[in-house]
């Protein structure tokens, strides 16, 4: 055992524990954090993903004494109680089924939106094919990722939008938001 | 550690509760806080606001209106009563409703669609209610989630009992303004004399905090009803519009609470060693190999169910895999190596067959027919392979047992938990939460059963989480088919004459939760010696075809029990594999025939002249067409003229029908001539399921079933030797992903507003039938896009390469 501080989403802890320990399970057990979740141990799906130094990691495989800087996780991409534009724009598409594996498509998309704010389908595809889905929400995952490039370059980010169907088309009459 | 720690330790009464005030209105995230907090802040109302009520039998005061928060939690756990109005609704002072219903959420939102039915037939606004499901002690028992019959089944009774509420409420007003009910309107929750609208009274002040008293009757929970009945479908505000899901935000903030996020005080970590090879006894453990790992508690044992304990979760996993156990393996094969599956399931002799449905004389037409086509499909086992692995925490204390699980099936878990350890069903409770998708995975829970056990050996409360490799090699899987099909054309072309053969690997298939084949039971030996039978299937098809056979027959693996190899429910459990083969058999009945394989389809179709009591022939010629009209389909035979260039092109059609909801798909591909790989670049589906409650959520989870059946067409495969399976993580066990996502998915929901014709069109189960024609659609564009006909799943790419180059294709 031994002290490791880390700081999270703004916050430094200090904690004592095996450094081999992957950071998953501190983020988890210790700082009782819900964002990242265990999804293979292996560093292969996504679902454990935090942000350190700007980028993606996934957090399974990352033993805790190899953290080198600040972390976010899901819980830290709000500000001011202003959900992130990525946020809004799962919501405002509607992406999860199940949500177990949004951790690692939200996280990983304000990564790729932050290093390339204006992505192509090829580059949203090829930045996101790491992170699996079972529910197989990928065709909302894409259009919430163009979502939120799209509000972030002009700051009209909606938080309550009506629904629109895939194509860009407002939902037909009957189906639009009532929430 | 952090821990929850109020008395009652129930995770569901965590600080936010005390900072949440009774009467806020839940929107957004406070919404979805309503489901982990509600029963809770709800209970402490009712003390706080004096209205305790004694005299109570124990299981009247069971369900919502428990009026004694503390000793419910302590148990003992009754049945909520499901002919009480009070167990199904609650209206609060702030005219509020909470509903409180017996099922569970796979990912597609029910939640959302029982509060839009509820808040229609009760005339309360949308958002002013919230839905609280699937928790054993407070829930009606409806049987949590399966068969896709959330809304065809369970939303008949939820929709009775607001309708019943709405009911007695407007009986209250009548007495209380001694004005005949007919000269009252009601909206939004709110009672007003029609003659003199500025006499008004909502249900919060009418009921608000008391009990309605209300009895129901039904011989049965979904036969449940009050005296009022269900509004007519022209009178429905809420249904068939798409409020956003409740449960989304919490789900893309972080603020959920899910299965794996529960912590109780004094928790420890559970980890499994599961056999290294299937049906492996155990000689003996050596505990000495993990004492010294900081925070070890204790191996446990019983048969060959091995456990460690300890006080950290990375402390488990270490100890898991550090602990020496002397495994003696199997003398014989337990099964053949994948490779080999098909040749033994062919030769094998059935456990089971069942006798053929037989129409008209199959065998003389085939004789007489002008062109016949003999040919066999494959289909391997394919795994649930859910994203987060089977996951658990069971509590001990008061010497009851509860359990936290996302099991879609709560309540079956209840009672196969409570025969598995012995102890009355009113000890054990289930707390349904959310977890990662179950498609029947969690109908057959594992880590439930094994967090009870190893709680009550322990007598702490446990968290049990399976770890990848066994997630995925010791799942449960959706059962392999062989399948022999002929076919017969008349000299015009016609389908004269059908013969299907179905064979399943599927003896022993896994019941729900039963504690008699849970997987901890066979590896314990408590198992029970009869295995279920299994079953093959059929096709559901509306063809009007003259001479048909349809014989199914299941056949076993060498090992039975304690195998990795265990069929169960996997998401419409035997469709996608039967409608692959009946729809390619279609689409190379057409090809012979030289027909557009929607023509060739639609003569199948309108052959017959009645309609049968659900439109279901009506229907599906409406669907076909409607799939064809909104892709764009041209008339001509498959397969399409090939361009001389690497990427070939082609779409394919397929239909099928799962009770009344009917669905058909069509996919473009792009194969690529020298790699083999294919793409589906356009999906489109046409679905009716009857009334739709929500559009949008609908149209989503139809995307969804149609990208996992793709990802089954293109991927999944359950890879095995002769004693183990080896498909054991994401880069042995592929799944669909980002890259094979389609460039463009078209859903049109051909009854998505009522129709003016047919305007009391129920609801039928909508998600599953999405998951049933994709992988025959996706094989017939690629016969279109390249003549070679795929008879094999999944289409990887060294596959459709060997395919293509065996027909002179590749390039």
């Amino acid at each position: 055992m031994s002290k490791i501080t880390l700081k999270v989403n703004g916050r430094a802890q200090t904690l004592d524990v095996d450094p081999s320990t992957p950071l998953l399970y501190i983020l988890r057990n210790d700082l009782d954090l819900q964002g990242p979740r265990f999804g293979c141990g292996l560093g292969q799906c996504g679902a454990c993903t935090v942000i350190m130094n700007g980028a993606a990691v996934r957090s399974c495989i990352t033993p805790c004494s190899a953290v080198k800087g600040e972390i976010t996780t899901l819980e830290g991409l709000a500000r001011e109680g202003n959900l992130h534009p990525v946020q809004r724009a799962w919501i405002d598409e509607q992406v999860p089924q199940c949500g177990f594996c949004q951790n690692g498509q939200i996280m990983t998309a304000k990564v790729l939106l932050d290093r390339n704010p204006n992505p192509t389908d090829a580059q949203i595809r090829e930045g996101m094919v790491g992170v699996l889905c079972r529910c197989m929400t990928y065709y909302r995952v894409q259009a919430a990722i163009k979502r939120a490039a799209a509000s972030m370059a002009t700051g009209t980010a909606s938080g309550k939008g009506r629904l629109r169907a895939q194509d860009g088309r407002p939902a037909s009459a009957g189906q639009g938001d009532i929430a | 550690m952090t821990t929850f720690t109020n008395n009652s330790q129930d995770p569901r009464s965590a600080k936010a509760s005390a900072e949440r005030q009774a009467d806020d209105v839940p929107t957004r995230v406070e919404e979805f806080l309503e489901q982990w907090h509600g029963t809770i802040s709800r209970r402490n109302f009712i003390k706080g606001s004096g209205l305790l009520v004694v005299g109570f039998s124990a299981a009247a005061a069971a369900g919502p209106l428990a009026t004694d928060a503390s000793a419910q939690t302590a148990g003992p756990y009754p049945d909520p009563n499901f002919r009480q109005l009070d167990s199904w609704i609650v209206i609060h002072e702030n005219n509020t409703a909470t509903f409180y219903v017996g099922k569970t959420d796979c990912g597609q939102g029910t939640g959302t669609a029982f509060r839009q039915m509820m808040a229609d037939e009760l005339d309360i606004a949308y958002d002013k209610t919230s839905c609280i499901m699937g928790s054993t002690d407070i829930t009606v028992d409806q049987g949590g989630s399966g068969a896709s019959d959330a809304i065809q089944t369970d939303g008949w009774p939820m929709r009775r009992v607001a309708a019943e509420a709405r009911r007695v409420l407007l009986e209250m007003a009548s007495a209380r303004f001694a004005v005949p009910v007919d000269q009252l309107a009601v909206s939004e929750g709110v009672i007003t004399v029609k003659a003199d609208p500025s006499r008004s009274v909502t249900y919060g002040q009418l009921i608000g905090g008391k009990r309605f008293n209300i009895a129901l009757t039904g011989n049965n929970i979904d036969a449940t009803t009050g005296q009022a009945k269900v509004k007519p479908v022209q009178d429905l505000k809420i249904v068939g519009r798409s409020p956003q899901r409740y449960d989304i935000p919490a789900k893309v903030d972080g603020s959920l609470k899910w299965a794996v996020d529960v912590k109780l005080p004094g928790m420890v970590h559970a980890r499994n060693v599961k056999p290294p090879v299937a049906g492996a006894k155990v000689i003996s453990i050596d505990e000495s190999s993990v004492r010294g790992i900081p925070g070890f508690i204790r191996v446990v044992s019983k048969g060959n169910y091995v456990a460690v304990v300890c006080e950290r979760e990375e402390q488990a996993i270490k100890a898991s895999r550090q602990l020496k156990v002397e495994w003696q393996k199997p003398s014989t094969p337990s099964f053949p190596a994948s490779e080999d599956l098909f040749t033994y399931v062919r030769g094998a002799t059935p456990t089971s067959s069942q006798r053929p449905n037989v129409v008209g004389n199959p065998d003389a037409a085939l004789a007489g027919a002008a062109k016949i086509i003999e040919v066999e499909y494959d289909v391997p086992f394919q795994g649930h392979t859910a994203f987060g692995p089977a996951h658990a925490t069971a509590d001990p204390s008061n010497g009851q047992m509860t359990i936290y699980s996302n099991d879609m099936k709560s309540y079956g878990m209840r009672a196969g938990v409570a025969a598995f350890l012995g102890m009355p069903r009113e000890q054990v409770r289930v707390v349904w939460m959310e977890g990662p998708q179950g498609y029947g995975r969690t109908a057959a829970d594992d880590a439930g059963f094994e967090a009870a056990f190893l709680a009550k050996e322990i007598g702490r409360p446990v968290r049990v989480q399976w770890m990848r490799h066994e997630e995925t090699a010791w799942d449960t899987k959706g059962p392999a088919f062989t399948f022999k099909m002929r076919g017969g054309l008349d000299a015009d072309g016609n389908l004269i004459a059908l013969d299907y053969n179905a064979r399943a690997a599927d003896y022993c298939h896994l019941g729900y939760n039963e504690a008699e084949t849970v997987l901890i039971a066979q590896l314990m030996g408590t198992r029970r010696s009869t295995p279920a039978s299994g079953s093959a299937a059929t096709p559901s098809d509306m063809y009007a075809i003259p001479n048909k056979r349809t014989a199914t027959q299941v056949v076993s693996l060498p090992l039975v029990w304690e195998t990795p190899l265990r069929t169960g429910n996997l998401r419409d459990p035997n469709g996608p594999q039967v409608t692959f083969a009946a729809e390619s058999f279609i689409d190379e009945m057409a090809a012979a025939a030289k027909a557009d394989p929607v023509e060739f389809r639609m003569r199948l179709l309108t052959a017959a002249s009645t309609d049968d009591s659900g439109f279901k022939r009506a229907r599906s010629i409406a669907v076909v067409k409607a799939v064809a009209e909104a892709y764009g389909w041209d008339t001509r035979p498959s397969p399409g003229s090939q361009g001389a260039g690497t990427i070939l092109t082609g779409r394919g059609l397929a239909y099928s029908y799962r009770n009344q909801t009917v669905v058909a798909q069509i996919a473009e591909v792009e194969v690529n001539r020298r790699t083999g790989h294919v793409w589906v670049k356009r999906l489109v589906c046409a679905h009716d399921c009857g009334l739709v409650i929500n559009p949008e959520a609908l149209r989503r989870t139809i995307e969804g079933g149609m990208l996992h059946s793709l990802s089954r067409a293109l991927h999944e495969e359950v890879r095995f030797d002769t004693e183990k399976v080896t498909s054991v993580d994401w880069i042995s066990h592929p799944t669909l992903t980002h890259a094979d996502t389609p460039a463009r998915i078209d859903v049109v929901l051909v009854n998505g507003d009522p129709h003016p014709d047919r305007s009391d069109l129920p609801p039928y189960g909508a998600g599953e039938t999405a998951c049933k024609p994709l992988i025959a659609a996706v094989a017939n564009a690629i016969y279109d896009a390249t003549g070679v006909r795929l008879r094999r799943v999944p289409f990887r790419d060294g596959r459709v390469l060997a395919a293509l180059k065996a027909a002179r294709v590749y390039q």
